[in-house]
């Protein structure tokens, strides 16, 4: 793109330039407008890369002179972004990590990921949502004659908790930026494999993006689309039904109309049934309200290995306040939080994994659910 | 006992809030529960809280929380103790009543903060005193099965008085953790700097 200056002399020229301003759709910098354009008066346009030729040609024609003023627009804009790290170009394309993305930006990071981590990542569909949006998710796995355990991963089942999908990418990005260099990192990826759904509940999350900010659901209509919406959070096979929970189509806590009602539900679960004999920990992340969950949220009873759930748990709650100080609560849901049946990481215990937990990251109220962005790094490095 | 700290929470904003100041809840410190036969439960807690908008600076509180028994209507009773001094936002105060008086058109806005947690700084002031309203709500309506923050501001409007107060009418979402629902609510605020804020009875 290039911008050019031009001083229009005429009558005529003015009424020339008008013309390329609206016939082009150009960007005018000064003036703002096009009737505002006037003999005697500098004149900038952004002329887009592929119309320059054209839109000078026709300056030529009408013997109006121009400068470039700016022979290269997104070399100006690159010089003055503040430095990235160079890794972070590769890594990422300059996605943004800071900042929160609406799915179609996620949709092209994780094909842009593949591609510039092709031989770590690949991407695979996982099922289709309601509204028939492909799920996907991507699988960070180091070539290696050994089967690997699984760390499985996902984020944004609630469509208005923003921070986890964020953290989810910004988890991929760590892992990819630092595994050569950093020594924890790629002992986990000798033995570990990494599978991230970085968006579950697609349709929530773009309705969140689009209609209502608080949207927590689904977007599967009930009762002749008087409501929308399950709780997939309530709609595993683990207590379904059972307590914390509403039948009634407009509630927030929804479950379903029966267990894996939902086409998001049953996508990952059947995925995750199929490979449950390598799954070591399941991972679902939501906000608000710093902390850690173990089984179960259905009865106050611990599970079998509950000891090995909670140490795991406090260590990670240490080490998460070790960075910026924040502190996260550790226990089974159905103790330090409320009542609930038919929830993904209850399911995933139930059917033998044995390590499962709820993330709840930050904040515990301040914002909510609207965290500000410029939250999501320490959020993410924390967590981390 | 975390239910009932967001009672006490809710009721100290409203008692101690204003457009300068804003008390978050940084540490739950300790909680007892005591069933009281034929009254209700009571929730002794002790509280650490931030400065919103200062945030190294902390004050503790002791809080009594009483549910009365098998009530729908009445709000919980909260009794509590400040210790240490909050920040003085006398000046603060001062500009923000000259600010808003001196406006032509009465103060309009929605949605603070925005989609991304964004809070314009001219708007802070408004946003602290949607804490103030919302604190209100939050106490005159919780019970021992209900968790409320406030999610978002929806909606605001002032409105001018002939009197000294500023006045302004909130929308504010809440949302309640157990039934994780959003409800909206609306609540009419009065301020004055030496006087504090008020919700009128309607």
């Amino acid at each position: 793109d290039q911008v050019l200056h031009i001083v229009p002399e005429t009558i005529q020229q003015v009424q020339h330039l008008q013309l390329l301003c609206s016939t082009f759709t150009l960007d005018l910098w000064k003036p703002l407008l096009p009737e505002d354009i006037r003999a005697g008066e500098d004149l900038h346009i952004r002329v887009p890369a592929p119309l320059v030729q054209e839109v000078k040609d026709s300056l030529v024609q009408h013997m109006i002179s121009y400068r470039v003023l700016i022979p290269d627009v997104q070399k100006l804009v690159d010089q003055s972004m503040p430095r990235e790290k160079s890794s972070h170009r590769e890594v990422s394309g300059g996605y943004i990590y800071t900042e929160y993305h609406p799915m179609e930006e996620i949709y092209q990071w994780m094909t842009q990921i593949q591609k510039n981590n092709s031989e770590l990542v690949t991407q695979h569909i996982l099922g289709k949502t309601f509204e028939n949006r492909t799920m996907y998710y991507l699988q960070i796995s180091q070539p290696s004659n050994k089967t690997k355990k699984i760390i499985w991963m996902d984020c944004g089942i609630h469509a208005r908790e923003w921070i986890s999908p964020a953290f989810c990418q910004w988890f991929v990005k760590e892992i990819l930026q630092n595994y050569k260099t950093d020594p924890k990192i790629s002992r986990f990826l000798q033995n570990l494999d990494f599978y991230v759904l970085p968006v579950l509940n697609i349709d929530g999350y773009i309705y969140s993006w689009e209609k209502d900010r608080l949207w927590r659901k689904s977007r599967s209509p009930y009762e002749n689309g008087a409501c929308y919406g399950t709780d997939l959070n309530r709609n595993f096979n683990s207590s379904w039904g059972s307590v914390g929970v509403s039948f009634n189509c407009s509630s927030d806590v929804f479950c379903g109309s029966g267990p894996e009602s939902e086409p998001e539900t049953r996508a990952v679960a059947q995925f995750i049934k199929n490979k449950k004999s390598d799954i070591l920990c399941y991972l679902t992340i939501h906000s608000y309200g710093q902390l850690i969950l173990t089984p179960y949220g259905s009865t106050t009873k611990p599970p079998s290995n509950n000891e090995e759930l909670m140490q795991v748990a406090k260590e990670a709650a240490a080490a998460l306040k070790g960075k910026y100080g924040t502190s996260y609560r550790v226990g089974s849901t159905a103790l330090i939080l409320y009542s609930n049946s038919g929830s993904s990481r209850d399911w995933a215990h139930t059917i033998g994994i044995p390590l499962s937990y709820t993330f709840e990251l930050r904040d515990t109220g301040t914002h909510g659910f609207v965290l500000p962005a410029d939250q999501i790094q320490p959020t993410c490095e924390e967590t981390m | 006992a975390a239910r009932a700290a967001a009672v006490a929470v809710g009721y100290l904003r409203y008692l101690r809030g204003g457009p300068g100041s804003g008390l978050q809840l940084r540490e739950l410190r300790r909680a007892r529960r005591q069933d009281i036969d034929d009254v209700g439960h009571k929730y002794y807690l002790e509280l650490e809280l931030e400065d919103v908008l200062d945030k190294d600076r902390t004050v503790n509180c002791t809080a009594e929380v009483l549910y009365h028994l098998g009530s729908k209507t009445s709000a919980p009773d909260v009794q509590l103790t400040v210790q240490g001094e909050l920040r003085s936002t006398e000046e603060a105060d001062k500009e923000f009543y000259n600010r808003i008086r001196s406006l032509e058109k009465e103060l309009v806005a929605e949605n603070i903060p925005d989609s991304h947690g964004n809070v314009p700084p001219e708007l802070e002031p408004i946003h602290l005193l949607a804490w103030v309203a919302s604190g209100y709500v939050i106490w005159q309506n919780s019970t021992e099965n209900t968790k409320f923050h406030l999610a978002q501001v929806k909606h605001v409007k002032q409105v001018k008085r002939n009197d000294e107060d500023l006045q302004f009418d909130f929308v504010v979402l809440l949302h309640e953790m157990v039934s994780q629902e959003v409800l909206p609510w609306e609540v009419t605020l009065l301020w004055h700097p030496q006087r504090g804020a008020r919700v009128p009875q309607s």
